[in-house]
C-alpha cells in the first residue's frame, strides 16, 4: 500500500532548495512518437501496416517482414509482470536522489515485452494496468499500475513524479472572474490543494459569485491584471515562490472577423489578454517556478493553460480571436522548451466554444465551468500534457490530424452563427 | 545446411597478454591498446611490420574505429576488422583472424581489446550505450545494467530454483582463483558469509555479484602452428567456435543464450565431449550469465545448474574448474576487454603458461562470450573449444 502524503512542513529558509535534476531525456525520433502520444495519455505502440507486427522498442523497420510502414495504434493497457527489481543504486542523479526505485519487466496483453516503472501496489506475476506518461525529462515512459484502485493509490512516490496532482499544492488561478475560474476553485480545493490563490483585475469592480468565494477557506485573492506588467510583476513577487500550479484562465474572446469589424481595437484587446497576458505570466512566474521544481513534495510542477480549439485552426465566426489564440499557443510550444530541463509539465487544454456570454447565439454543445475544471484537474492528476475538452475540440482535432487542410478550407466555409 | 565448416587446422593462437588492471585511469583507450601491442612484442619479438592483420574491440576509441587506430598506432596492416561486440569480442575475434590467416590474407594477425576507465566513464558509456537502450531501457531508473540483470536473474531464480547461495559459491571459487593471479584487483579472501551479507544493489543482485569496471588490456596473436613453431612459441589449437547474435527472440525474458542453437556444432566440430573439457572460461558480468553457460553450453541440462553448482567445485583442482583467472568478478571489467580476460587466460591454461594456479593435464578447454545488452537481453553468444598443442 502506498503511503499516504503528509502536509508538506513548512520550508527550511536556511535550506537551498534542491536544484532540478532530470531522468535520462534523449530518444530516437521514432521513439519520440511515443513520448508525443504519451504527453497525451495515449498507451500507443507501432504496428506494421504490412504484416501487423506489434514493434517495441520504436524501430524504423519492422523486424518481421521490413516494411517501413509502421503505425502508431492506441493499445489494450493490460500486461503481466514477469520480473521485477528494486534499484538500490543509479548513475543518474535524478534517480539516485530517489532511491530505492522499482522496475519491472512486464509482458503486455499485445504480445510486446517492455520495461516500466512500478507501482508499489503490484509485484511480479500480477496483473497490471500499465500507463503512458512523460516522466520529468518530458519524454514517454510506461509505468504498471494496479488494476484496481488501490488505498493512497496516486500518493506512490513514482507515481507522483508522472503526474501533477494538485493534493497538497498551492495553486494560482490567473482569473476568478469566469465561471471556469469560480469552478476550477472549488474542483482544486475538493482534490486537496493546500492553497489557491485567486486572480482578480480591477477588485473594486464586483462580480458574479464573488461572496462565495470569500466563502472559501484555504484561499487568497490576489489582485493580478495579465494586460498590466506592473501587476503581474507584484503578483509574482508577492506568491511566486509559493506558486506549485499555475492555471491561466484569463481569456479575452469576441466574435468577429476581420473583415466585420473597423480597426484594430478589439484584435488589440484580444492580443493583450490571450497572447501578451500568458507572455507575462511566462516571464515573471515561470522562472521562478522553474527553479523550485524539485523542491520536495509540494514542489512547483505544473503550467495550465487553456485555448479554444481554433487556436489550431481559424475559425472566421472568431476571426481575430482565433488569431491570437494561435499566437498563444505559438508561445506556449515556445515556453515548453523553456521549461524542459525543469521538469515543470506545460500542460494545453484546448477547448471548444464555451457557455458564456460571448458565445451566447452558439447551438450547443457548449462548455460549463465544471466540465472545463473537471477537465483540468484530471489532466493534472492523470499527468498529460495535452487534453481536448468535449465533443466539439475533439470532433475538430481528428479532423485536424487527419487533413489540415481540409479543416481550413471546411471552417472557411461555416463562418456563419446559426 | 549444405556447406560443410573447414576445420581451423593449422592455424593457432599464441603470445596471450596482459596489461595490468587498475582501477582508474585517465588514459585513453588508445593508449591501452597501444600498450597490449607492446606486451605482444615484448612476447614474442615481432614488430610493426611483422603483424599483417588486426582486431580490436574497445568501447572508449570514440572517434575513432581501429581505422584510426593504425595511424595512431603507426600500423599497417593488409587485414583490419573492429569487433564491438562487448563480453563476446575475444571468441569472435579470435575466429575472424583464425580464417583470415588459413585463407593467407593476413599471416599474423594482432588480436587486442582494451578499454580506460577515467572517472564518471561507465555513466557516460551507459547514456548512450544502444538505440534501444537510451529509449527503452535507461530512462527506468538508469540502473544500467545492474537493473537489466537484475530482472533477468529475478526470472531465473524464480524458473530454476537458483539460490543466493549457489550464485555465491560460484563468486566465492571465483576469488579463491582470483588470490593466486597476479592481475586480480580484488586481492582480499570472500566467504559464503560476507556474499550473503553483502549490501544489495538491485535485488536479487548484491554487492558482489557485480564486476568492477576498470581500465586494462588483453591481447593475442593469431598464426598458423608453422610460423608459431618456428618462432618456438607455446599455441593452442582452436577445434572449434561458434557464434549466435539475437537468438530466441520468441523467449520473453532471457532464460537462455545464443550458445543453445549452436551447441551440437561446437562439440561435433570439435570432436569431443563436454566431459572431456579441463576447464571452462565463461563470461562472468554475473553470475547468473555463467549458469546460463553451464547450461547453454552442454555441460548440465537446461534449469540443472543451480544442482551443477552444488554438485561441483568450481576452483582450480576441484571437480570442474571454473573462471580460473578469478573471471571479471574478481579480476575486473576493463569495458571490452572484459570480452578477452577469458581467452587470454584459456589460451595461457592451454600452453601451460597459467599465471595464478594451473590445471594439470590441461588438454581441452572452453571459453564462451556474451556482450551487449541491447535492451532487455544480451544478444552476442560465443564460443571456442581449444586443445592443447
Amino acid at each position: 500500500m502506498a503511503k499516504p502524503l503528509s502536509p508538506p512542513k513548512a520550508k527550511n529558509p536556511l535550506l537551498r532548495t534542491r536544484v532540478p535534476a532530470n531522468p535520462p531525456g534523449l530518444r530516437s525520433r521514432a521513439a519520440t512518437g511515443f513520448s508525443a502520444r504519451a504527453a497525451e495519455g495515449i498507451l500507443a505502440l507501432q504496428y506494421c501496416s504490412a504484416c501487423n507486427a506489434v514493434s517495441y522498442p520504436a524501430r524504423d523497420i519492422c523486424a518481421n517482414c521490413w516494411s517501413d510502414d509502421l503505425e502508431w495504434r492506441e493499445i489494450d493497457s493490460a500486461g503481466e509482470i514477469l520480473a521485477s527489481t528494486t534499484l538500490q543504486s543509479s548513475t543518474n542523479v535524478y534517480f539516485r536522489e530517489r532511491m530505492p526505485w522499482r522496475i519491472g519487466t512486464i509482458k503486455l496483453a499485445v504480445g510486446a515485452i517492455v520495461l516500466a516503472h512500478l507501482h508499489v501496489d503490484v509485484n511480479t506475476g500480477d496483473t497490471v494496468r500499465v500507463i503512458a506518461r512523460t516522466d520529468k525529462s518530458g519524454q514517454g515512459v510506461l509505468m504498471a499500475l494496479p488494476t484496481k484502485e488501490t488505498p493512497n493509490m496516486a500518493d506512490d512516490k513514482a507515481m507522483r513524479e508522472l503526474t501533477c496532482d494538485p493534493k497538497y499544492r498551492r495553486v494560482l488561478v490567473t482569473d476568478v472572474r469566469t465561471e471556469t475560474g469560480q469552478a476550477l476553485t472549488k474542483a482544486l480545493l475538493a482534490a486537496g490543494a493546500k492553497k489557491v490563490f485567486l486572480g482578480v483585475a480591477d477588485d473594486w469592480k464586483p462580480f458574479p459569485g464573488k461572496a462565495e468565494l470569500e466563502s472559501l477557506e484555504n484561499t487568497e485573492f490576489v489582485p493580478l491584471n495579465v494586460t498590466l506588467d506592473g501587476s503581474v510583476l507584484e503578483a509574482s513577487k508577492s506568491i511566486g515562490a509559493k506558486v506549485d500550479i499555475l492555471i491561466n484562465t484569463a481569456q479575452y474572446v469576441r466574435p468577429g472577423s476581420v473583415m466585420s469589424r473597423n480597426g484594430t481595437v478589439t484584435a488589440k484587446d484580444e492580443m493583450e489578454v490571450n497572447y501578451f497576458g500568458l507572455h507575462r505570466l511566462l516571464q515573471h512566474f515561470g522562472p521562478i517556478m522553474r527553479s523550485r521544481a524539485a523542491d520536495g513534495d509540494n514542489s512547483a510542477v505544473a503550467w495550465v493553460n487553456m485555448f479554444s480549439i481554433y487556436a489550431l485552426s481559424n475559425w472566421p465566426a472568431y476571426g481575430t480571436a482565433s488569431a491570437s489564440q494561435a499566437a498563444a499557443y505559438s508561445l506556449a510550444q515556445n515556453a515548453r522548451a523553456d521549461f524542459m530541463g525543469s521538469g515543470i509539465k506545460l500542460i494545453n487544454v484546448l477547448h471548444g466554444p464555451l457557455d458564456d456570454e460571448w458565445h451566447q447565439p452558439l447551438s450547443p454543445p457548449k462548455l460549463t465551468g465544471n466540465k472545463m475544471s473537471g477537465s483540468i484537474v484530471a489532466a493534472l492528476q492523470q499527468g498529460i500534457e495535452l487534453t481536448f475538452v468535449g465533443d466539439i475540440a475533439n470532433d475538430f482535432k481528428d479532423r485536424w490530424r487527419e487533413d489540415p487542410g481540409v479543416l481550413e478550407r471546411e471552417l472557411a466555409h461555416n463562418t456563419h452563427i446559426d | 545446411m549444405t556447406v560443410k565448416r573447414m576445420s581451423y587446422e593449422g592455424v593457432v593462437a599464441v603470445a596471450p597478454v596482459t596489461v595490468p588492471y587498475i582501477r582508474y585511469s585517465h588514459q585513453t583507450a588508445h593508449w591501452w591498446l597501444g600498450k597490449a601491442l607492446k606486451a605482444l612484442s615484448d612476447a614474442t619479438g615481432l614488430r610493426s611490420a611483422d603483424i599483417d592483420g588486426y582486431c580490436v574491440s574497445s568501447f572508449d576509441l570514440f572517434p575513432d574505429t581501429a581505422v584510426g587506430l593504425t595511424q595512431h598506432l603507426g600500423l599497417s596492416p593488409r587485414w583490419l576488422d573492429h569487433i564491438p561486440m562487448g563480453g563476446a569480442s575475444g571468441v569472435v575475434g579470435l575466429r575472424r583472424a583464425a580464417r583470415a590467416v588459413q585463407s593467407g590474407d593476413a599471416e599474423v594477425v594482432g588480436c587486442i581489446s582494451a578499454d580506460s576507465n577515467h572517472v564518471d566513464a561507465f555513466r557516460n558509456m551507459l547514456t548512450a550505450f544502444s538505440r534501444f537502450s537510451q529509449d527503452a531501457s535507461f530512462p527506468y531508473g538508469s540502473g544500467g545494467p545492474n537493473g537489466n540483470f537484475a530482472l533477468l536473474t529475478d526470472a531465473y531464480m524464480k524458473t530454476y530454483g537458483a539460490k543466493r547461495e549457489d550464485f555465491g559459491k560460484i563468486c566465492v571459487a571465483q576469488r579463491e582463483n582470483a588470490l593466486k593471479f597476479p592481475h586480480a584487483l580484488m586481492k582480499k579472501p570472500l566467504t559464503l558469509d560476507q556474499y550473503m551479507s553483502a549490501r544489495p544493489i538491485a535485488e536479487p543482485i548484491h554487492l558482489f555479484d557485480c564486476v568492477m569496471p576498470c581500465a586494462g588490456a588483453e591481447g593475442f596473436l593469431v598464426m598458423s602452428e608453422e610460423n608459431a613453431k618456428a618462432m618456438n612459441l607455446p599455441y593452442a589449437n582452436i577445434l572449434s567456435t561458434i557464434e549466435r547474435h539475437n537468438a530466441f527472440t520468441e523467449d520473453p525474458i532471457q532464460l537462455r543464450g545464443g550458445w543453445a542453437v549452436d551447441k551440437d556444432d561446437l562439440w561435433s566440430m570439435a570432436g569431443v565431449q563436454p566431459s572431456q573439457a579441463k576447464f571452462l572460461q565463461t563470461y562472468d558480468d554475473y553470475p547468473v550469465i555463467s549458469m546460463m553457460q553451464f547450461e547453454d553450453l552442454g555441460f548440465c541440462e537446461k534449469g540443472e545448474a543451480p544442482d551443477f553448482v552444488r554438485d561441483n567445485t568450481l576452483e582450480v583442482g576441484g571437480s570442474f574448474p571454473h573462471n580460473t583467472s578469478g573471471g571479471q568478478l574478481s579480476v575486473g571489467q576493463a569495458g571490452a576487454a572484459g570480452g578477452y580476460l577469458g581467452l587470454t587466460e584459456g589460451l595461457r591454461q592451454i600452453t601451460g603458461q597459467a599465471l595464478g594456479a594451473q590445471v594439470e593435464n590441461c588438454d581441452v578447454g572452453v571459453v564462451a562470450g556474451f556482450g551487449m545488452i541491447n535492451f532487455d537481453r544480451g544478444l552476442c553468444s560465443a564460443a571456442a573449444v581449444l586443445g592443447s598443442a
